[in-house]
């Protein structure tokens, strides 16, 4: 049995203490009004030494002027105020999207058959249990966002709709109600699964039939297909829609690589700190090696989705596709280009080598700097819509990542605990622990 | 040092890994072993090195980037530009998402090619080349390890009778 050290208890303590605080300041600090954005602006324009004269202009042309300043102060309010929202989002889904990733991991192991992970299974029970906190912290934040709390799916507001005759058409699907309804139906579905599975493990462990292992086979297979339809929605509802005139056909499968390869990351980094604190004496370098292949492939996998993607909206050049990357190469090129570096070039070549695949330190060194480049990634997904060209990596986005990782760090090795660290009763579990490349 | 071989026959796989395993712990030289299959395991049993395969073609990929992305300036900027779907080609880099599929292509046909051509070529073999298995049973269900004589001759065959062997015979390897 595994016990929550004090030390690590302390630490996820102090990150959420410290990321609550964070994210508290983020949004103090946004600005209250237009009016100080006015002065924001203002400030920025005369420390570039580039005031703005109205001599010589009309009064028409200068009352123009005032008007289109206006709405910039505005545009940018709104923008400046969405800013510790779509921090706070950013890093809720990217926490969540670990959990999910490792849930759809698990049932592919059950659903296969596969021997060599059983050792592994309580790592990812352990992991799969933020899914019911994170899931309910996101649903708070969907509903928070219909109640006009913030503006991040800016096809919540009666006002833009009524101007805007693509959403209009659109507005069968994206509408308040149904999209909440659609979460709640996605999230609860994938709770029951977990919590179901981790039943059956359990059971199993103790009885002497395979009656509990027959259960999990066909409920992760059943789960695999509702996964995969449900995946591919939530990517369209959660983060597709925050642009909503946009579409890419291959979205939820880029979603899907984004956040299968920061699962099996995330297995392997969890995997590694317990055997080194002398846990887990069954799991052998070969099973570390087979994490560290996945790890390697779903990169590959990523990188080739992510070009993709962009190649074929690059080649076509339709206007509503384009926009999506004109605006990432024009205000996010540094960590748009940057993360294909952390995502796909260093794995690519930090994990080429068979051998160094079973070393410990090359396989967390390469999932820190995945994990990174994948909180990238679904950073540059949503704040392009949300906050477009006022984006900076601030106290907002640090707090907020150390908040939900304080709560994922104790969620997750508190499940850890609850019950032995090796599956026992499933019918593999000798191929397992004898598992040798 | 004489070219005199013995060359014992197991019928099973396990009973060759472990004889592997004996006579290499009793300091016997083992020249080769012919199997019908690949046994897993073997490499490592027999003291075999690593092989380099991967590090040929990890650069064979390199060359073949390499290739095409000269390959693609040259057809498609320089020697004759084409307008195609309105795309740029003033420039590679402009140019370059569409040519990333053979980029990446070129990358893999050389990897490929050139490291079965490299296999070949370490493992000595071309057409028509004949076998050099010496038991043709050793391409359907027998094992042959092939052990140099080294000093005693009759020492070293009463020993390998005693790993489980079915046959054994003692021959001039050419």
């Amino acid at each position: 049995m595994y016990t929550f050290s004090s030390k690590l208890k302390t630490l996820s303590l102090a990150l959420m203490v410290i990321g609550l605080l964070g994210v508290g300041y983020g949004f103090l600090s946004a600005p209250a009004s237009v009016d100080e954005v006015k002065v924001l602006l203002q400030e920025s324009h005369n420390a570039h030494g580039e005031v703005a004269t109205t001599d010589g202009q009309t009064v028409a042309e200068s009352s123009n002027a005032v008007q289109s300043e206006e709405a910039h102060a505005a545009h940018v309010y709104h923008l400046l105020k969405n800013k510790p929202w779509s921090s706070l989002y950013v890093a809720l889904f990217f926490f969540f999207m670990i959990s999910l990733g490792t849930l759809a991991f698990y049932a592919i192991q059950h659903a296969s058959q596969a021997g060599w992970s059983i050792v592994l299974f309580r790592v990812m029970e352990g992991i799969t249990a933020y899914l019911p906190v994170g899931g309910i912290l996101l649903f708070v934040f969907f509903v928070l966002s219909a109640a006009h709390m913030n503006h991040l799916f800016v096809w919540m507001d009666p006002e833009v709709v009524a101007n805007d005759a693509l959403i209009q058409n659109k507005a069968g699907y994206l509408n308040v109600p149904f999209f909440l309804v659609r979460a709640a139906i996605y999230i609860l579905g994938w709770i029951l699964y977990r919590n179901y599975a981790r039943k059956m493990t359990l059971k199993q462990d103790a009885s002497s039939d395979l009656s509990n292992y027959r259960k999990l086979f066909k409920s992760s297979a059943a789960f695999l297909v509702f996964f995969l339809v449900t995946e591919s929605m939530m990517s369209w509802d959660w983060i597709m829609s925050l642009d909503p005139h946009w579409y890419s056909t291959l979205f939820g499968w880029y979603v899907f690589s984004g956040l299968i390869v920061s699962a099996i990351t995330t297995i392997a980094l969890v995997a590694i700190y317990l055997k080194g604190n002398g846990y887990l004496e069954f799991v052998n370098d070969s099973h570390l090696h087979d994490l560290a292949k996945y790890m390697f492939g779903f990169s590959i996998f990523w990188a080739y989705l992510w070009f993709s993607q962009f190649m074929l909206i690059w080649y076509a050049n339709i206007p509503e596709e384009v926009t999506y990357f004109v605006s990432r190469f024009n205000e996010y090129k540094v960590p748009f280009l940057g993360m294909v570096v952390l995502n796909f070039v260093f794995p690519l070549l930090i994990l080429m080598n068979s051998d160094y695949k079973r070393v410990p330190w090359f396989i967390v060194t390469a999932g820190i700097v995945v994990l990174i480049g994948h909180y990238i990634d679904v950073f540059v997904m949503i704040m392009p819509a949300t906050v477009g060209d006022q984006w900076f990596i601030g106290i907002s986005e640090i707090s907020s990542v150390l908040l939900v990782l304080g709560i994922f760090i104790y969620v997750v090795f508190n499940a850890l605990t609850k019950a032995p660290l090796l599956a026992k009763g499933n019918p593999f579990i000798k191929e397992s622990e004898h598992f040798h490349y | 040092m004489s070219n005199k071989v013995v060359q014992a026959m197991y019928n099973d796989d396990d009973i060759l890994m472990d004889a592997v395993k004996e006579v290499r712990a009793a300091k016997y030289h083992i020249e080769e072993v012919y199997t019908p299959f690949p046994v897993h395991g073997l490499d490592k049993a027999m003291g075999l090195k690593g092989t380099r395969i991967a590090i040929t073609a990890f650069l064979y990929g390199c060359v073949g980037l390499v290739f095409s992305i000269w390959m693609m300036d040259y057809m498609m900027i320089r020697d004759w530009p084409q307008d195609i779907g309105g795309k740029p080609s003033f420039a590679f880099i402009q140019n370059m998402p569409a040519f990333v599929p053979i980029m990446f292509e070129m990358t893999v046909f050389f990897a490929a090619h050139l490291m079965v051509i490299t296999f070949y070529m370490r493992s000595k073999l071309w057409p028509f080349k004949e076998a050099e298995n010496p038991d043709p049973r050793t391409t359907d269900d027998m094992f042959v390890m092939e052990v140099i004589v080294d000093g005693n001759e009759d020492e070293l065959v009463s020993f390998l009778k005693k790993t489980g062997t079915v046959e054994i015979k003692v021959t001039e390897k050419h």
